[in-house]
């Protein structure tokens, strides 16, 4: 029961402040950023709970029942170690953004808490179901109240840009739907993501290969990777700060999340078959990306196109076949979460002071906004992959992984790694145009920070130190799952050394036979 | 020695840039207080690197599973460790990081006085001594990598610390993007290791290196790769060709700083590489490329030293210069002569940096030596330390330089006659330049401007006292640990770290001492005919003069070649054209016409019920049309 009480809470939220109407606005933010902080203190019983000897599905978390019995879909939801953290990254940026978007919002507060909250329903179902039916549901659900979030309170090109959004991402789920109902046939009519992991390795490879693009592009749309990023910038630049923080911190998730769980387990012949041309893809999206922000004008653009740099290691690493690429490349989604969320935080602050985002109207903060430049410091140079900082751990686990691995050529790797040059060209020099030199008259009259937009914060940097000194918590608990990811694509060929895959990680009951070896115990 | 001992000597200086960092603030009114807790943290360190030093004398090592503190990245496969490795050769580093490193932030508390930025500077400056001792310490090449980023960081704020200025801002930048290009091939370096090796741990490596050797990257023998690869890092940290542009830049931080992070310690972070890695560099025998690169380096710096009028750049170049000799001694196998010359060369280049920021601070913060002269009259102190530092990079006679150039030059003998005679000639003009820079600067006659000279004054004691301590093993240390060449108290102190160095004893070992003897008086006294009462000319001049004094227009041909296509081709081709024109276009088109076709077939849909009657009629007559008289 626990996690559907994660997942829906924030939903009971929304009901209330729905229901609750014409209350006072301080109300409304209370019963937001309350219900908010309760689903998160609530999901680190995840976390507590979580048992890192089982691979695949926690059996303590996982929940089975029939749903629509006529379509064969059933409410099934679970967590593994590598949706644990998406989860856990979601139910920690809901209320930081509930509290960064505090004062930001003056016209129809009700309604952007409870689209944010609708948000928050929406991801958590995603990393949570099981069911390929209930995934595309939560999948689809997302797409409402982000399409609030920047139609009703985005900039001023933000119809331009939710149209955008939201054409890409239909694009996208078109496909995907195609390939789910294909998929439901082949699955003896039903959604059960579990089942299919074995019985998709016998569809033909002809359609195997249709089927992996079919998923793939969808979720390339909202990696982004290249060429399917013109989307980001535009809805970055015309989002509200905390839009932004959730598109970057989670939404862009949903694609590298659905590459393992989906792309990769169900698909593995033609993903080792396609990987030159995606790393392709992903390297040209490291290095273009880069080059790209280096010459942006506007903050915000900048960060954007640096997710598309981030975003493509990510993708480098979950190809990479080998247990450092994956589980750095898992690992840097949540890196990528913390950190660029913290830059759009940070952005949105300054926004707020000086109603610009434009690099040049800058200059000079660091001396009238001490505190305010040692975070952008701080976030920067996790950015960058500095070690002892969060991102440097998944950056080199991913070029290891891929420069160890054998999925693809080493020099994919060497290119892939001049975007950490490129990485502190744009970082830095962005960096310097704002922080340093000689602050004007407007920009030495800007405050520093406040208490709240502290709390906002530091719990940001405490992670991103956490993970960069000590991330043994994070990894140990994401090992076993990924290890299963690895051995299905390995071993793609061979299933029955997915079986001893099994044995190998299951730890008392023996195997059912409807069951499939990512599934260790059941309820 | 235990794994505590490490801990403390690492976690001093991380609390003292904690306690100045975050309550720095609050220490404003007290600004003596923020430096001595500066100070004393990297004293603590000191103390914890006597007793490590004492331990490594006595015969003990802490290395293997003994010295590691926790598991730091791990996964199926694949293990890397927060973890200590302590022997003769990180005693040496250790010892020399913390002791003129001590020295250095003692100095720092006079030199900065009154500066906005007290605390904040020395919170940077406890962070680097931090980075700097992980860096030396950790057991495993990611560790390295940690503190040699680390380094790279402090260097990069410090640098820019004085922030309102342009200038220092942007050479900050270049000092952290240069050397992240090099930090480019030390990550490549290091996974080619792993590919080799299955771990990056120095135990792993080392103690299976010939099984490494069999391994082939692109074809190419692993550890060859490897070793250039990891060389490529040392090239961009330790300032050498092609990527030392950003140290001359580096002098833009405060003085102290140059003394300690670009001349004393973190520019010899690559020559401590190559030495730690020497088994590697010995079995895949890519030591000559270290060799030349430091040869040509060493003599391509001092050509441009020659003609700088500014002492800190003429600082600067001889720093890059003499990392050059360093590399040349670890790359022809001479391991412990490399590291004897970086242990000489942080006692005199940390001293005449801090002697020059003593100059500067006489001088209200004036560099162009043209207009100094005469300043031993007024500064005795500073005076004489600073030629104590000159006459030891000269390789004067018995004082320190002189042993440890002189050991280099003379393992290189046996080993590439070419390489010795550049040696030799660059060892001319440093005598040359540096004594330049000592006569226009101390002797002569004064030209001072007169607001100045009226109150040209020494240092105030907490700035000499350091020049003194420091002016001492730069003049003696040589003889103390150096004398008897590969016989010395050094060599047999480093015995235990290094393979035994090829080119022993060739050739008559006074012989060369006195070669090189002469030839550093000779620079001496060729400054002296020119320089003794007579300065550089204001006037810019031709031919070769004018390319070398514009330092051989390398940063333009960068810049041309590099910074301004890079950053044209983002603009225009990848953003403006195949972003917004290509893919955009692409976009929108399809969007365009999608909304064309909607818009169309919007139109059949009026809404009029006749219209609808119509269309069905003309459809049920075609359609009994195509089954009657087609079918």
């Amino acid at each position: 029961m626990l996690l559907s009480i994660i997942i829906f809470l924030p939903l009971l939220g929304v009901i209330a402040i729905a229901l609750l109407r014409g209350m006072a606005p301080s109300t409304i933010k209370g019963i937001a950023l309350g219900i908010a902080l309760v689903t998160f203190l609530i999901s680190l019983g995840l976390c507590t709970g979580f048992d890192k000897d089982i691979a695949g599905i926690q059996p303590d978390f996982e929940e089975n029942r029939p749903w629509i019995q006529n379509l064969g879909t059933n409410y099934h939801i679970g967590i593994d170690g590598i949706s644990l953290w998406l989860v856990l990254l979601t139910t920690f940026l809901t209320p930081v953004c509930i509290l960064a978007g505090w004062n930001s919002v003056e016209k129809g507060l009700g309604g952007f808490m409870m689209s944010l909250l609708a948000l928050e329903t929406g991801m958590l179902g995603v990393f949570c179901a099981l069911d390929l039916f209930l995934f595309f549901v939560f999948w689809e659900s997302m797409l409402i109240p982000m399409y609030f979030l920047i139609g009703i309170w985005g900039g001023e090109r933000r119809i331009y840009a939710t149209v955008k959004f939201v054409l890409y991402t239909m694009t996208g789920s078109a496909l995907m739907l195609v390939g789910i109902l294909y998929l439901y046939f082949q699955n003896d009519n039903s959604f059960a993501l579990l089942t299919l992991y074995e019985r998709a390795q016998s569809i033909p490879f002809q359609h195997a290969e249709l089927l992996f693009f079919a998923f793939f592009i969808a979720f390339a749309i909202k990696v982004p990777l290249f060429p399917f990023h013109t989307w980001l910038p535009d809805a970055h630049v015309e989002a509200p700060t905390v839009g932004s923080v959730i598109l970057a911190g989670v939404l862009l998730k949903m694609g590298t999340y659905g590459i393992v769980r989906f792309c990769l387990p169900l698909f593995p012949g033609a993903a080792s078959t396609h990987t030159p041309l995606i790393v392709t893809l992903a390297v040209i999206g490291i290095i273009y990306g880069a080059l790209v922000a280096m010459v942006q004008p506007d903050l915000k653009k900048l960060v954007a196109y640096s997710s598309v740099s981030h975003l493509g290691f990510v993708v480098l690493g979950l190809f990479s076949q080998h247990h450092a690429g994956i589980q750095g490349g898992v690992l840097q989604m949540i890196n990528h979460g913390l950190s660029t969320g913290a830059l759009f935080l940070l952005v949105g602050m300054i926004y707020e002071r000086r109603h610009s985002r434009r690099i040049v109207d800058f200059g000079g903060l660091a001396k009238k906004m001490p505190i305010f430049a040692t975070l952008f410091m701080i976030a920067t140079l996790s950015s960058i992959g500095l070690p002892g900082l969060n991102g440097f751990v998944g950056e080199f686990m991913i070029l290891l992984g891929s420069f160890v691995g054998d999925a693809f050529s080493k020099i994919y790797v060497v290119l892939a790694a001049t975007g950490v040059i490129l990485a502190a060209v744009y970082m830095l020099w962005m960096f310097q145009r704002v922080m340093f030199g000689k602050p004007d008259k407007i920009n030495s009259a800007l405050p520093d920070l406040t208490p709240r937009e502290l709390a906002v914060l530091l719990p940001m940097m405490l992670f991103i130190v956490w993970i960069g000194v000590y991330p043994k918590p994070f990894l140990s608990r994401m090992e076993k799952s990924v290890d299963i990811v690895v051995k299905q694509v390995q071993q793609s060929a061979s299933p029955a050394i997915g079986h001893a895959a099994t044995q190998a990680g299951n730890t008392a009951k023996p195997e059912t036979p409807n069951k499939s070896f990512l599934h260790t115990e059941g309820k | 020695m235990s794994r505590e001992l490490i801990v403390i000597l690492l976690i001093s200086p991380l609390l003292g840039f904690l306690i100045n960092g975050l309550f720095g603030k609050f220490l404003k009114g007290n600004e003596k207080l923020s430096g001595w807790i500066g100070a004393l943290a990297v004293f603590v360190s000191f103390i914890c690197s006597i007793v490590a030093f004492a331990h490594v004398h006595g015969g003990e090592k802490l290395e293997g599973e003994a010295g590691i503190l926790y598991s730091w990245i791990q996964g199926e496969s694949f293990s890397f460790n927060i973890g200590f490795h302590v022997d003769a050769l990180t005693t040496i580093m250790l010892l020399v990081i913390t002791g003129i490193g001590f020295i250095i932030h003692v100095y720092s508390i006079g030199y900065m006085h009154g500066d906005a930025g007290y605390a904040r500077y020395f919170a940077y400056l406890n962070l680097f001594v931090f980075a700097m001792l992980i860096l030396v310490v950790g057991n495993n090449y990611v560790m390295m990598f940690v503190g040699w980023e680390g380094v790279g960081l402090c260097s990069y704020l410090l640098i820019g610390f004085w922030y309102d200025k342009q200038s220092a801002t942007d050479a900050g930048k270049k000092a952290f993007i240069v050397n992240r290009i090099g930090d480019f091939g030390f990550l490549l370096g290091m996974f080619t290791l792993f590919a080799a090796f299955g771990s990056l741990d120095f135990s792993a490596i080392f103690g299976n290196a010939e099984a490494g050797n069999s391994q082939q990257i692109f074809g190419v023998n692993a550890l060859v790769v490897a070793t250039l690869l990891l060389f490529v890092g040392a090239i961009g940290k330790s300032a050498q060709i092609p990527l030392y542009v950003w140290l001359p830049d580096a002098m833009e931080g405060p003085t102290p700083v140059s003394a300690l992070i670009h001349a004393a310690t973190m520019v010899t972070a690559g020559v401590y590489m190559v030495a730690r890695s020497a088994v590697l560099y010995e079995l895949a025998h890519t030591g000559q490329v270290v060799a030349w690169i430091g040869i040509l380096t060493a003599f391509f710096a001092a050509t441009i030293a020659l003609t700088q009028n500014d002492i800190k750049r003429i600082l600067a170049y001889s720093t890059v210069s003499q990392l050059g000799y360093m590399f040349v001694g670890v790359g022809v196998g001479a391991y412990a002569s490399g590291i004897f010359h970086l242990m000489t060369h942080a006692f005199f280049k940390g001293l005449m940096f801090l002697a020059a920021g003593s100059v500067m601070h006489a001088m209200v913060n004036e560099l162009d030596m043209r207009k100094m002269g005469g300043l031993r009259a007024k500064m005795p102190i500073t005076h004489w330390t600073f030629l104590i530092g000159a006459l030891a990079i000269a390789g004067f006679p018995f004082l320190s330089g002189f042993w440890s150039k002189d050991e280099i030059l003379h393992s290189v003998w046996g080993y590439n006659k070419a390489i010795y005679i550049i040696g030799l000639m660059t060892a001319f003009l440093t005598a040359f330049y540096m004594f330049r820079l000592i006569f226009v600067t101390f002797y002569g006659k004064s030209r001072v401007e007169s607001n100045i000279a009226s109150h040209l004054h020494e240092s105030p004691a907490i700035m000499w006292v350091p020049l003194v301590i420091l002016a001492i093993p730069s003049a003696v240390i040589g003889i103390l640990l150096g004398w008897g060449g590969h016989g010395s108290v050094f060599h047999h102190f480093t015995a235990t770290v290094f393979p035994k160095a090829h080119a022993e004893s060739a050739g008559n070992v006074v012989l060369f001492m006195i070669i090189s003897a002469i030839v550093g008086i000779a620079g001496i006294a060729f400054a002296w005919a020119r320089y003794r009462s007579r300065h550089p000319s204001a006037q810019p001049g031709a031919g070769l003069h004018k390319l070398i004094a514009n330092k051989y227009y390398v940063d333009e041909l960068y810049n041309s070649l590099f910074v301004q296509p890079i950053k044209n081709v983002s603009h225009y081709l990848l953003w403006r054209v195949v972003d917004t024109g290509i893919i955009d276009g692409i976009v929108n088109a399809v969007a365009g016409i999608i909304r064309l076709i909607g818009g169309t077939l919007r139109r059949l849909q009026t809404g009029v019920v006749q219209t609808y009657i119509v269309s069905m009629v003309v459809g049920i007559v075609l359609f009994l049309a195509y089954y009657l008289f087609v079918k």
